[in-house]
């Protein structure tokens, strides 16, 4: 199985990147999953990445599109309340690649 | 992406053109591995079994004991060419193995040698094979390029169903160890969770609140969006992709306001929170059962009365075909109403007896055409005329948006082409072949959007609407122009109270009644 190098030590994940042990997640590990992915992480993918981790911790899922959508504009205006905003920062998918940042399990399914 | 430029070149051009040959260049396209947890959660060895040949051989045999009708398609084949250009993962590849005599001689080159008398004694003279390794990787590369959508299987004049083979092949590739990651981590997820999301009820809880709240901000009105409530008349099962993902959620904000202007009372289940039934993918009719089981569950222990089934394609080929066979009989639900019925029939029933208004000028930005999918079109009816699967959904269309058009008739209604992503194709490592395998329906979008300035394209499955979201982008077009039918529904619907609806001067005739019949195309022709 692959795994990032990160800190000395192999962080284990699957044929696309995600974590095996979402409970070996940090910080910097995200950047360093981020920077695989291309991307520099702003805040702005931080407001994301952040939201998505709290959620997950309470529901054990990754928010809905619709649900992420309406918390980026509750919490930091219009401008960044919709999907396309999302894409910008996430290019593959703010459910998919945001997630695997986030080192939470894929959406799997039809989505 | 480097290639996307010459991919919006694609999108122009003959929906249908046969492209020249590209002999293996799609060979080395190949799902992810089942990994021994997915497999075995459903009954499979976790990996390659020892002496796996013979194993597969004699599950070859064991499924032609089974059905007959494979025996039949895998006899009756006379290479008369007919099918050779009806795939689009051919036409959108020009991988000779894509077409699907060759794709079902994969399998069948197997069967000969060794089921069949001359096959045995004389295997080079009638294109029998051993099953050897190659041959087993041929199987796992193209038989995750065939969506089982059966449109080849319309145009063969012996009827043979190439998905029937497609599905025979994953099986023995799964009763061997050799599995679909994606397929079968989501069955699995279905079993342990309830859905192929993996979402817990709790989350579906809250989805669903959050979602009233939406409404009611929007509309002033308290439609309800209830989980797991006994008693309750209509249980509806819908994809679990409604409940994350658009424009799927968007569509059942529309199921719910049509369910509460019909005052019935209705009910999700957290049980049978999952409509697709991803078994019938990989051809386990155990899978397909035990995924089927749960829904009957659910209907029985909330006491419900009707069976409702949300937009997904192949949940109503199995709902449609198989629900009875696998899990019936449900004698238990009202037999004034089709047992399973699909929501499209529920609100076109409510549009035609008047009961429901709309304000069509609310899709006035929007200028639609309709993607049949191909499990509802080649696999069910809808309604009680034939065709119905093809006119109900387009009437609804038309009674909820002044504009729209139909793509090529080649590619559409019981021609239709596959979105690219069915059958367990809708996973990233497939990107190549979803994208190669869009094409022509991408070029006959292409087609209506130059002609008749179409903006947006229509469906009824949650996998269609995911891939299109996915691809449209790489063919020029937006993400957000596939939408949802009960989305076009929810836009234009006005509910009974609602603040649009007291503002507006009411028409209580129904825009189904006169403008929902095949005149209206013409009429929303003429504006142009």
């Amino acid at each position: 199985m692959s795994a990032y190098q990160f800190n000395g030590s192999a962080v284990a994940h699957d044929e696309e990147g995600y974590l095996v042990d979402i409970a070996e997640w940090s910080p910097d590990l995200a950047l360093l999953i981020a920077k695989s992915e291309n991307i520099e992480m702003a805040p702005e993918h931080w407001e994301v990445v952040n939201f998505l981790r709290s959620y997950y911790e309470e529901y054990q899922v990754a928010p809905a599109v619709r649900v992420l959508v309406k918390e980026m504009t509750k919490k930091y205006g219009k401008e960044k309340g919709d999907q396309k905003y999302l894409y910008s920062l996430f290019p593959y998918g703010p459910a998919k690649q945001a997630c695997k940042i986030a080192g939470l399990p894929k959406p799997t399914g039809c989505v | 992406m480097a290639g996307d430029d010459n991919i919006i070149d694609r999108a122009n051009g003959d929906p249908l053109e046969c492209p020249a040959l590209a002999p293996g260049v799609m060979a080395s396209s190949k799902p992810y591995v089942a990994a021994p947890a997915h497999q075995e959660a459903l009954g499979f060895p976790g990996q390659l079994v020892e002496g796996w040949q013979e194993k597969a051989i004699a599950r070859l045999g064991e499924l032609l004991e089974s059905s007959r009708a494979l025996r039949v398609y895998l006899d009756s084949c006379v290479k008369c060419g007919a099918c050779t250009d009806k795939c689009q993962f051919f036409l959108g590849s020009g991988d000779p193995n894509n077409m699907p005599v060759a794709r079902q001689d994969l399998l069948r080159k197997v069967y000969r040698r060794y089921f069949t008398l001359a096959g045995k004694l004389t295997p080079s003279l009638v294109g029998a094979e051993d099953l050897t390794e190659q041959v087993l990787e041929e199987w796992f590369s193209y038989f995750h390029q065939c969506s089982q959508c059966r449109r080849c299987s319309l145009f063969c004049p012996y009827g043979i169903d190439t998905a029937e083979i497609s599905m025979a092949a994953r099986d023995i590739m799964d009763t061997i160890g050799k599995g679909q990651k994606y397929s079968n981590e989501i069955i699995g997820k279905v079993f342990k969770i309830g859905n192929n999301l993996g979402l817990p009820p709790k989350a579906l809880k809250a989805t669903l609140q959050g979602l009233e709240e939406e409404i009611e901000e929007e509309t002033g009105v308290a439609v309800r969006l209830p989980l797991d409530e006994p008693g309750a008349e209509i249980l509806l099962v819908t994809p679990s992709a409604d409940f994350f993902a658009s424009p799927h959620m968007e569509g059942l904000i529309g199921y719910a306001k049509v369910l509460h202007e019909s005052g019935i009372s209705w009910t999700f289940s957290s049980h049978a929170s999952e409509a697709a039934n991803f078994g019938m993918f990989i051809g386990s009719t155990d899978n397909m059962r035990n995924v089927a089981l749960r829904i009957r569950k659910a209907a029985e222990d909330l006491g419900v009365k009707r069976l409702v089934f949300g937009e997904c394609g192949h949940a109503w080929r199995v709902a449609y075909n198989f629900l009875d066979t696998l899990a019936g009989p449900f004698d238990f639900l009202d037999p004034k109403y089709p047992r399973p019925q699909h929501i499209c029939e529920f609100t076109w029933d409510l549009i035609k007896a008047g009961r429901l208004t709309f304000d069509k000028s609310k899709n006035d930005q929007i200028r639609l055409t309709f993607h049949d999918s191909c499990n509802v079109a080649r696999a069910s009816r809808m309604g009680d005329e034939p065709g119905g699967q093809f006119e109900i959904p387009r009437a609804i269309l038309r009674a909820t948006c002044n504009h729209f058009y139909d793509m090529a008739p080649e590619t559409i209604r019981e021609s239709t082409l596959c979105c690219g992503g069915g059958g367990g194709l809708l996973t990233d490592e497939l990107m190549d072949v979803r994208i190669k395998g869009a094409q022509p329906r991408m070029r006959a979008l292409r087609a209506v959007a130059d002609e008749h300035g179409v903006t947006h394209m229509a469906a009824i499955c949650a996998i269609c609407k995911a891939q299109f979201s996915k691809i449209l982008p790489k063919y020029g077009f937006d993400m957000e122009a596939i939408v949802s039918v009960h989305q076009m529904v929810s836009n234009a619907i006005v509910l009974s109270g609602s603040r649009t609806g007291d503002a507006s001067d009411e028409d209580d005739a129904p825009d189904g009644e006169h403008d929902g019949g095949p005149a209206a195309q013409k009429e929303g022709s003429g504006d142009e």
